[in-house]
């Protein structure tokens, strides 16, 4: 078990772990904190990755703002942060069973596929290349500037929504 | 002298030597001596703080005329720098008064999250020239500061919901607004930085700084600076934890030592803000002298930090406090529109310097120039304040004819 | 590269230790004698009168979602910020438009009303 098959595990054990709390944590604002924990989880998997850029992105925006806007979303809602929710409904059993099924029929199809070798290393300045990928006409340039339409679009329709309140 | 001369670095391969002499293997060795460095890098800022807080108490002092810590009473020291001891030991000792409905993982977890978060910043700040005076060049060195800075936020609304109190709520809301809020222009300004450098590593940074930033880009610098006096709750966006207001805001409920890490964690805050602003714009370890000794640069970037928290605590004690609606108007309607700009005039005339000296543009000629730049910025700023108040002032004198009017009609 | 994530490793559980140390130092040390008096909420030193929840301001919820936009918009921002002088001039008027459709938008917010503290 190398360094990083150590690590792994630990980063995806707290990753699943997480969203394992998210689904069964009495109160919502509980589970509002295990996401956040399967962010860091899933920023740790980043860093393994040898992508440093999108783990710090990953913390940068998922914790620091998707978190905190679905934390003022659950504070939003009148009477949500006092209930104390039932871990499982009563379907649990269906649920536990369709999930087998889909673990069984996931691993399966993973177990088929050769083995993954990685073609190149991942080189040093890889956030050098992502930035010229992202201006270069034939890379992406074009879905770069469509990011920036989306995102005004995002907040126009947000603002048209929260402002009929 | 030349073990001095490199002192830190020095100290590393002895103890590296050291430690494969008495039988480890090189990786081994190298892995101890990382480890024992991230404990030196760890506790610095607490020495610092604790150092820090007396001398912001004496000086606070001097200014407002009064003495402040000191040794008149119960024996504190010489000049009172025993006073940040005694403050530990009676907060470690105090009882921790837990108010009735509390949620106890929140409630226990934010204060450790907090100083956990301050703490953390501090592998990516250089503290001289080469890869050992800095904790881990990363590559995506100044957006790790931001990551961290910017995933801590929760740890307020965590500290704030779980005191089951509302005036910790409200208290918690208003902290996340105004710290989300001046996040926008604290990052836009350091892309401005990034962008003249090129780079992300901080020690990239320090090294593309032949001309300090400060001198090349004032109104960044200023947008930093300002932005980041927001995010650490200086004057005069000290507003969460005006005592007369909102009685302590979010960290009402907690006591002892609890609350003395909220405290902790406020003015790591305010140090690592200095660092980072002298190492983005100061120049870091950059001084005279710094090649022939290298130990110089870490005495070089210590003292840029004490400029800068210095000047922290000089605006601390003489500015007051804004309230919340024009902090967030000072920063969405003034602050983010004018990153905003200095952001893509620093970028068309940085580029613009690259395309017509083909040959490579001196230093100081690229500094002049962004510079100016600048400079025609903060002018078309003032000229645009300027407009917006003398069109305020004729709605006013309008305003006014017209109450006039009506009472001349009325009589 | 991942060489240099080691030593973050040790700094994050340093960190996390330095603080635990701390409480729990406070812990062992700090006298325990709660009561129901002390218990009580902090409010201004009258009793506390109804529910700890306050009616939450719908817009706080505005001002996340816009640094949520511009949070967003950073992170594009920084590769192009990275690698932008080494490339021909077009460069530049890409991550300048990207900024001004960004401003736009701001301006738009402003104008609806949106950044008014109520």
């Amino acid at each position: 078990m190398t360094l990083q098959q150590a690590l792994f595990l630990l980063f995806g054990l707290i990753a699943l772990g997480a969203a394992v709390g998210v689904v069964v944590a009495r109160r919502v604002f509980h589970a509002a904190l295990w996401l956040l924990l399967a962010f860091f989880g899933v920023a740790g998997l980043y860093v393994l990755l040898e992508a440093p850029f999108f783990a710090a992105a990953q913390l940068f925006v998922y914790m620091g703002a998707i978190g905190i806007l679905i934390i003022f979303a659950i504070m939003l809602t009148r009477g949500m942060m006092r209930q104390q929710m039932p871990r499982v409904n009563d379907q649990w059993w269906l649920a536990g069973l369709l999930a087998l099924i889909l673990l069984g029929v996931l691993a399966w199809l993973v177990w088929q596929q050769p083995p993954v070798v990685a073609s190149r290393l991942v080189p040093e300045d890889s956030l050098n290349w992502l930035g010229l990928a992202l201006i270069d006409p034939e890379g992406f340039a074009l879905p770069f500037e469509v990011a920036s339409v989306l995102l005004v679009m995002a907040l126009i329709g947000a603002i048209a929504i929260v402002r009929e309140r | 002298m030349d073990f001095l001369s490199n002192l830190i670095v020095n100290i590393g391969a002895w103890l590296r030597s050291l430690l494969i002499g008495a039988g480890m293997d090189e990786m081994g060795a190298a892995l101890v001596v990382k480890a024992i460095g991230a404990v030196v890098v760890a506790s610095f800022p607490l020495v610092v703080v604790i150092f820090l807080i007396w001398a912001y108490r004496k000086i606070a002092a001097r200014m407002q005329g009064r003495l402040g810590p000191n040794s008149s009473g119960t024996w504190a020291g010489p000049y009172g720098v025993l006073q940040t001891f005694a403050d530990a030991i009676k907060m470690l000792t105090k009882e921790d008064v837990r108010p009735e409905g509390v949620d106890p993982v929140p409630y226990n977890l934010a204060p450790i999250l907090v100083v956990f978060a301050s703490v953390v910043v501090w592998a990516v700040i250089p503290f001289g020239p080469g890869r050992e005076l800095i904790g881990a060049d990363l590559s995506i060195g100044i957006f790790y500061i931001l990551a961290f800075s910017s995933a801590a936020l929760v740890v307020f609304l965590m500290a704030g919901w779980s005191s089951n109190n509302k005036y910790a709520t409200v208290g918690a809301f208003r902290a996340v607004a105004q710290l989300i809020g001046y996040e926008i222009p604290q990052l836009l300004a350091i892309l401005a930085v990034v962008m003249v450098a090129g780079s992300l590593s901080m020690q990239d940074i320090v090294g593309a700084q032949d001309v300090v930033f400060l001198v090349a880009m004032p109104v960044t610098a200023l947008i930093f600076l300002l932005a980041s006096f927001a995010e650490v709750n200086a004057r005069p966006f000290e507003l969460l934890e005006a005592e007369s207001e909102l009685v302590c805001g979010y960290f009402i409920e907690y006591s002892g030592m609890k609350f003395g890490m909220f405290y902790l964690a406020e003015f790591m805050n305010a140090v690592a803000v200095a660092a980072i602003f002298s190492t983005l714009f100061l120049g870091g370890w950059r001084g005279p002298w710094v090649d022939q000794a290298p130990i110089l640069g870490t005495i070089w970037s210590l003292v840029k930090m004490g400029v800068m928290i210095f000047l922290w605590m000089l605006v601390q004690i003489t500015l007051p406090r804004l309230r919340i609606d024009q902090m967030l108007a000072f920063n969405w309607k003034f602050l983010v529109p004018l990153a905003l700009v200095n952001l893509c005039v620093v970028g068309v005339v940085n580029r613009g310097i690259t395309e017509w000296f083909p040959a490579g543009a001196s230093a100081w000629t690229r500094a002049g120039i962004l510079l100016v730049a600048n400079l025609v910025v903060a002018l078309a700023t003032w000229g645009v304040l300027a407009a917006g108040e003398r069109r305020q002032e004729r709605r006013r004198v309008a305003w006014e004819a017209a109450q006039v009017e009506e009472l001349e009609v009325g009589a | 590269m991942l060489g240099s994530f080691i030593f973050v490793g040790f700094l994050l559980v340093v960190a996390l230790a330095l603080a635990c140390v701390m409480i729990g130092l406070s812990w062992l040390l700090r006298p325990k004698h709660p009561s129901p008096l002390k218990s009580e909420i902090y409010e201004c030193g009258l009793r506390p009168h109804g529910e700890s929840w306050v009616q939450f301001k719908a817009q706080y919820y505005i001002f996340a979602l816009v640094f949520l936009i511009f949070d967003v918009e950073a992170v594009f921002l920084f590769p192009w910020a990275v690698v932008y002088n080494w490339l021909p001039f077009y460069a530049v008027l890409e991550g300048v438009l990207f900024v001004l459709l960004l401003g736009a938008a701001l301006v738009y917010v402003w104008r609806k009303g949106a950044l008014e503290w109520m």
